[in-house]
């Protein structure tokens, strides 16, 4: 009897442990995410016009979804963004698995190399932004002055000034800062392949080509796939870039969907359009975030 | 010597060393190349903080500056009042972001790092109903846009008066790092051993204090790693801190995109402020590189 009650005392404290434990992240989640994402879904669904103040907040159903999407300026910011990702992510990954293949060996420096890759990486984004808008400056732009003094161009360049060479401009700044470090967690990946079996595969008369092929990219596929879908969901998120670069512009080149949401929501202050908008852009990137699991488990079931 | 006669009398080798040496002299360019694409642009903006004006605006550009001058960086920290040093607009509110950035990253740092291990440390070793929909949630939840929940949390800010105030951005903060603090802290937990805080129970340990004891010790490596991370993007936050900061608690990422002058956009002062902020998140990640890249490899390879 009597131990039994030091069991279930027992149990009891392991309760209450496990909840004293849980409930201080839990709560900040609930009040900082999980709150917010059921209000933002309800908001959505009124009208809310901050510039009308004395309009009631009525229920209009999906009709700020309907406006959103015969809005052609969405359509327009849809357009860049995909755009947008895709130079953005096909690049970052292509470049990253070049040079992580590159740096997967023994050499004097590799140290000082991984060190460095980490700068992009930590410098706010904002920084990022404001850095190569110096760099990309019309008249006294270090971009201009490099390619004149090398012959390369024989006028000075406004880079930002048509929408797809400010849109280029910015994938080109976003995989500076993003590249070096899918770089290193591809490294980190091709690391753990151990060295026997690429000596087993040239054993076996397999070539470079193929043993690169049928060993590295299947071992290193779950991280190419993790680095594939973060990488996609954050350019997806791009804001501090675009706010820096280019504010958007020109005429809405480089309008991506997370500052559109940002204009249409704190520029144009209607918070029932803007909710709608974000929670497109959610749709958006579940549908990523799902289909890029589904390929994922297929590769690992095999 | 035995490899030189070798190479002599078979030209196939010596040609094979020679292509050897040759594309070992080929990737060291490319290293070299990398390092200069990597470290160029953030090189150039340091060379820009420290030319004068007239420099700044030489054609072709001046790449080393003939008069190098520490005076923006001199301006940035002057104090508003004191005497010497013209202060172009916007510079008063430098010294101010620097410092709501460094308490609010590091009491963000602080509350994520604590109440986060707490519950990754139970998420790791307890069977709770629902645990993996939660460990899902969780994963989901770093995926979340921002610019989704910023409304509510517009008005939640208001309501509650948290507007412009350091408390309420580190509540934020807190709310967007705890995902990835659980679980980075919940992978970590999962490499060590059960039988660490079973002995220690057996010896009549409670629960929290074989967790305190025994597992906190251990945890090193996944502590450092989180609480970098968790600095680093506090630190580094932009879009919540231009939406809920006003004149009080303006971080310094709010704040060096503010530098202008009379004439426009003042790069040479956006220039050393970029530099600047950039100081303390650079330090912390090449000092930290080792558990940076473990933490957030366990965190994502596991995912």
């Amino acid at each position: 009897m009597a131990s039994l009650t030091r069991i279930s005392r027992r149990r009891k404290d392991d309760l209450l442990f496990i909840i004293l434990m849980l409930l201080p992240a839990g709560l900040i989640m609930a009040v900082v995410t999980i709150y917010p994402l059921v209000r933002s879904f309800i908001i959505s669904l009124l009208q809310w016009d901050l510039t009308k103040p004395n309009l009631a907040h009525v229920f209009v159903g999906f009709d700020n979804y309907k406006y959103v999407l015969t809005d052609p300026t969405f359509w327009q910011s849809a357009k860049v963004t995909g755009l947008f990702v895709l130079g953005s992510v096909s690049l970052n990954i292509s470049l990253a698995l070049v040079v992580a293949l590159m740096l997967n060996r023994e050499f004097i420096g590799r140290n000082l190399v991984r060190m460095l890759a980490l700068l992009p990486w930590a410098i706010p984004g904002v920084v990022n932004g404001i850095m190569w808008k110096w760099i990309l400056n019309p008249s006294y732009g270090a971009l201009n002055g490099a390619l004149f003094q090398l012959g390369i161009i024989d006028k000075y360049v406004i880079w930002l000034g048509t929408p797809t060479g400010a849109l280029i401009m910015g994938i080109l700044a976003d995989v500076w800062k993003e590249m070096p470090f899918i770089m290193l967690l591809l490294l980190a990946a091709l690391q753990t392949i151990p060295k026997d079996l690429y000596e087993a595969a040239t054993v076996d008369g397999a070539n470079a080509f193929r043993s690169f092929w049928n060993i590295t990219i299947p071992l290193i596929k779950p991280t190419l796939f993790v680095a594939l879908t973060l990488r996609t969901i954050w350019a997806l998120k791009s804001f501090d870039l675009i706010y820096t670069l280019t504010s958007g512009g020109p005429s809405g080149g480089t309008t991506v969907i997370g500052y559109y949401t940002y204009l249409k929501t704190f520029v144009s202050l209607n918070l029932g359009r803007g909710s709608a908008v974000a929670y497109l852009m959610t749709l958006v990137v579940g549908i990523v975030v799902i289909l890029y699991q589904r390929a994922l488990y297929k590769e690992v079931r095999y | 010597m035995a490899a030189l006669t070798i190479s002599h009398s078979n030209p196939k080798i010596s040609r094979r060393k020679l292509r050897g040496a040759f594309s070992n002299i080929l990737f060291y360019v490319g290293i070299v190349a990398l390092i200069c694409l990597v470290v160029g642009p953030f090189l150039w903006m340091f060379i820009s903080s420290i030319s004068p004006q007239i420099e700044l605006s030489a054609t072709p550009p001046h790449w080393f500056p003939e008069n190098p001058t520490l005076y923006r960086y001199q301006a940035l920290f002057t104090r508003p009042g004191e005497a010497g040093v013209n202060i172009p607009a916007g510079v008063e509110k430098f010294l101010k972001g620097l410092s709501n950035s460094l308490i609010v990253s590091t009491l963000t740092t602080l509350i994520c790092v604590v109440t986060g291990t707490m519950a990754a440390y139970v998420l790791a070793r307890t069977e709770i109903p629902g645990k993996t929909k939660f460990m899902t949630g969780i994963l989901s939840s770093q995926m979340i846009p921002i610019v989704v929940i910023i409304i509510p949390l517009y008005l939640m800010m208001q309501k509650f008066d948290m507007m412009d105030s350091i408390r309420g951005l580190i509540l934020l903060y807190t709310g967007f790092m705890l995902p990835t603090v659980i679980w980075i802290m919940h992978s970590y937990f999962l490499t060590l051993p059960h039988e660490l805080e079973e002995a220690a129970m057996v010896d009549g340990c409670t629960r929290f204090k074989a967790f305190l004891k025994v597992i906190i010790p251990l945890s090193g490596p996944g502590l450092v790693a989180v609480s970098a991370f968790s600095f680093l993007s506090a630190w580094n936050e932009f879009f919540m801190a231009l939406i809920f900061t006003g004149a009080n608690t303006k971080t310094i990422t709010v704040t060096v995109t503010e530098f202008s002058s009379q004439f426009g956009v003042d790069y040479g002062l956006m220039a050393t402020g970029g530099v600047i902020g950039s100081i303390p998140p650079l330090i912390l990640a090449f000092l930290l590189q080792k558990y940076i890249v473990a933490g957030l490899t366990a965190g994502s390879v596991k995912g």
